[in-house]
């Protein structure tokens, strides 16, 4: 009887069988890099705004502190996304007729808040307490990033639940001095582990990965 | 399945009565074979088939319906959040354990009855395990996430919940899904390297012949195949026992009177293999009949099938006295009143006929003549279906509606989409069954080749 397939079948049956395990391993690698990055979780990408706010300029170059304009940060849930006064405290002295302060100007001339595009944000299942963590001595680069190295501003972490327990279920990797934490340029010291710890124990910080945490 | 031309008799059963006396090594191919090659698409089965496709659509309207507007559309409430899909996902998976059964422990055990059956039974596992597999997917909220109850790394850096019955049936189900389906495939190489030497077209040549995966019958082929199937074997038996063990924990392990109780894992496994061999007997006596496969699938087959039904039909009566009587002699009145509820309450008739069907009827199968009689097992193996599927009914709904608070009691009415998608799963099983019938041999063509000898012997011998 005629054979039925070519004798390359012999191989091609063999690669494809036993290369089949690296097969589903190279997709599933495939896969998770793919979910990691950039492209998905948007990490590292410079979000448009209506006006081109640096926090390079303000933060790094002015020293301006942060809670200058994100003012409830130490006593509310929200860190606070600054009304026009605010920046017209300045911008009522200088650059005022800059067009790039146009829409500023518009706004507060019109009493129209102006429409920021939110960076970092989680979903509405989850209960987040910017005071707490500010607190607790959690610095505001820690989680969204060198600040005053952003010209535009992009969100520095995936904000991940995974992320958070990084944090949670380790906190002395993490933590600063309560005197630290609005130090926009701040290094964690080569003994953070020590310091850590030491922290943990002096602001009482519980490991708190208990579901009800977060999800009330 | 014993190795062809082996004298081996020791240990195993004879094989008188398991094929017809007259039969060569060609007539068995050939008359196997020629469901699949000679007879081409047939009125009858694309009648049935047309039905079964139509059944299939069902499904997939009453699926759409549910991804687009959610579990509501189901008769579930607060308390009895499981209802049908549960019901069906239990009893699909009960029946697919007689398929595994046959194939595995009864090859452990050299039992040659189990020849004729053991393809088209392990063929009804995989179907009816693919039809399980749809509820436990449709009964979630959002079926579409369901991967989340799988353990990969996630971006929540959480694992499944371990501790869940849940997620055992993931893995249990998950594993028995591949091990039947592999165990199957194995078995079918030699029958379709047997189809692809018999091909009349080109295109069932390739096809046959790309899945037979080069077979050539030698003796180094038959030695490996002989070593694959007994591990497989191995590998699939503990699986009969834990699947619907892990199944019955979705009960068992909860507080919930009439659910929390031990005697559930046997009892299950027990009930399994009741409906899996009753289902075996729905389909074993149509296509005998169509097929003219009464030489191969013979009355030695469909009595020893309904001893099997009578002895695990014994074994859940066993447990049903049991459930009742540690009910009272726990003096746990909650257990007590579930009880007293499944035997008096508002679901009282779908308990009596629960036992009618399941215990009372099938003790007519202690009788010779109703173990002869075809139409009665028929009929019988229909109704030990449908009072398997009331058992399931009985142990989700009615435990459920009334549980420890009366303020918290509630009634289950099942919508026509529950009735949907229950039908639609039967066009399913249904379906792909006819597509096996069409497309694959129902018999083991090499192990019937293997019975051919010995009932030459035996006629010899007389």
């Amino acid at each position: 009887m005629a054979q039925i397939f070519h004798h390359s079948t012999n191989l091609i049956s063999r690669l494809s069988i036993y290369g089949g395990v690296f097969i589903l391993a190279l997709l599933s690698y495939a896969l998770y890099t793919i979910g990691m990055s950039p492209w998905y979780t948007d990490v590292n990408v410079a979000r448009e705004q209506p006006v081109p706010f640096s926090h390079k300029h303000h933060v790094g170059e002015l020293g301006i502190d942060c809670r200058y304009c994100h003012t409830s940060v130490e006593k509310s849930s929200f860190a606070g996304v600054p009304p026009t006064q605010t920046c017209m405290t300045c911008h009522s002295q200088i650059w005022t007729n800059a067009a790039m302060l146009e829409p500023v100007r518009a706004s507060y001339r019109d009493d129209k808040s102006i429409s920021w595009t939110r960076v970092n944000a989680l979903p509405d299942f989850v209960y987040f307490d910017h005071s707490i963590h500010v607190h607790k001595g959690i610095g505001c680069t820690t989680c969204h990033g060198e600040i005053a190295a952003m010209p535009i501003t992009w969100r520095a972490n995936t904000l991940y639940m995974s992320w958070c327990l990084d944090c949670h279920r380790a906190p002395e990797n993490y933590v600063r001095k309560r005197e630290d934490v609005f130090k926009p340029d701040y290094v964690p010291p080569a003994n953070q582990a020590e310091l850590g710890a030491k922290l943990v124990q002096e602001y009482k910080i519980q490991k708190l990965t208990n579901c009800s945490t977060c999800h009330r | 399945m014993s190795p062809e031309g082996s004298h081996n008799t020791a240990g195993a059963t004879d094989a008188s009565g398991l094929l017809r006396p007259g039969h060569t090594l060609g007539t068995v191919t050939d008359k196997i074979s020629s469901i699949v090659l000679g007879r081409g698409t047939t009125k009858g089965w694309l009648f049935g088939f047309a039905i079964a496709f139509a059944l299939l659509m069902l499904l997939m309207v009453a699926v759409t319906y549910l991804l687009v507007v959610g579990v509501g559309i189901w008769g579930i409430n607060i308390p009895i959040s499981w209802g049908f899909a549960i019901v069906n996902f239990v009893w699909w998976i009960g029946i697919g354990h007689a398929g595994t059964l046959i194939s595995a422990i009864l090859l452990l055990l050299k039992q040659k009855w189990r020849t004729s059956i053991n393809r088209f039974a392990e063929a009804m596992t995989l179907f009816a395990v693919a039809c399980a597999g749809t509820f436990p997917l449709l009964h979630l909220g959002r079926p579409w996430l369901a991967y989340w109850l799988g353990p990969y790394p996630n971006p929540m850096g959480t694992w499944p919940q371990f501790r869940s019955p849940l997620v055992w049936d993931v893995f249990a189900v998950s594993t028995y899904l591949t091990v039947s389906l592999l165990f199957w495939f194995v078995g079918l190489i030699p029958d379709l390297a047997t189809l692809r030497d018999r091909a009349r077209s080109r295109a069932a040549q390739v096809v046959y012949g790309i899945f037979a995966m080069g077979w050539r019958g030698s003796a180094v082929h038959w030695h490996r195949y002989e070593i694959a199937s007994l591990l497989l074997a191995g590998l699939a038996t503990p699986l009969v026992v834990s699947v619907h063990t892990v199944v019955s924990f979705d009960f068992a392990v909860s507080q919930l009177p009439g659910w929390h109780t031990t005697i559930f894992p046997p009892y299950f496994v027990a009930g399994a293999i009741y409906s899996g061999f009753a289902m075996v007997m729905t389909l074993a006596i149509p296509i005998r009949k169509y097929y003219g496969l009464e030489d191969f699938i013979t009355m030695r087959h469909l009595g020893n099938m309904a001893k099997v039904m009578l002895a695990t039909g014994l074994i859940v009566a066993y447990g049903y006295m049991m459930e009742t009587f540690m009910a009272f002699y726990s003096g746990n009145p909650f257990d007590k009143f579930s009880i007293l509820n499944r035997m008096t309450g508002p679901y009282a008739p779908f308990y009596w006929l629960l036992i009618l069907c399941n215990i009372a009827i099938p003790q007519l199968l202690w009788s010779p003549r109703f173990r002869q009689s075809v139409p009665a097992l028929f009929v019988i193996s229909l109704i030990v279906n449908v009072g398997m599927w009331l058992e399931r009914f009985v142990i989700v709904v009615i435990s459920l509606h009334r549980d420890f608070l009366p303020s918290s009691w509630g009634t289950y009415i099942p919508t026509r989409w529950d009735w949907a998608t229950y039908a639609g799963t039967i066009g399913l099983f249904l379906t792909l069954l006819y597509l096996f019938i069409r497309f694959l041999p129902v018999i083991s063509i090499y192990e019937m080749r293997g019975l051919v000898e010995e009932t030459q012997e035996g006629q010899k011998a007389t």
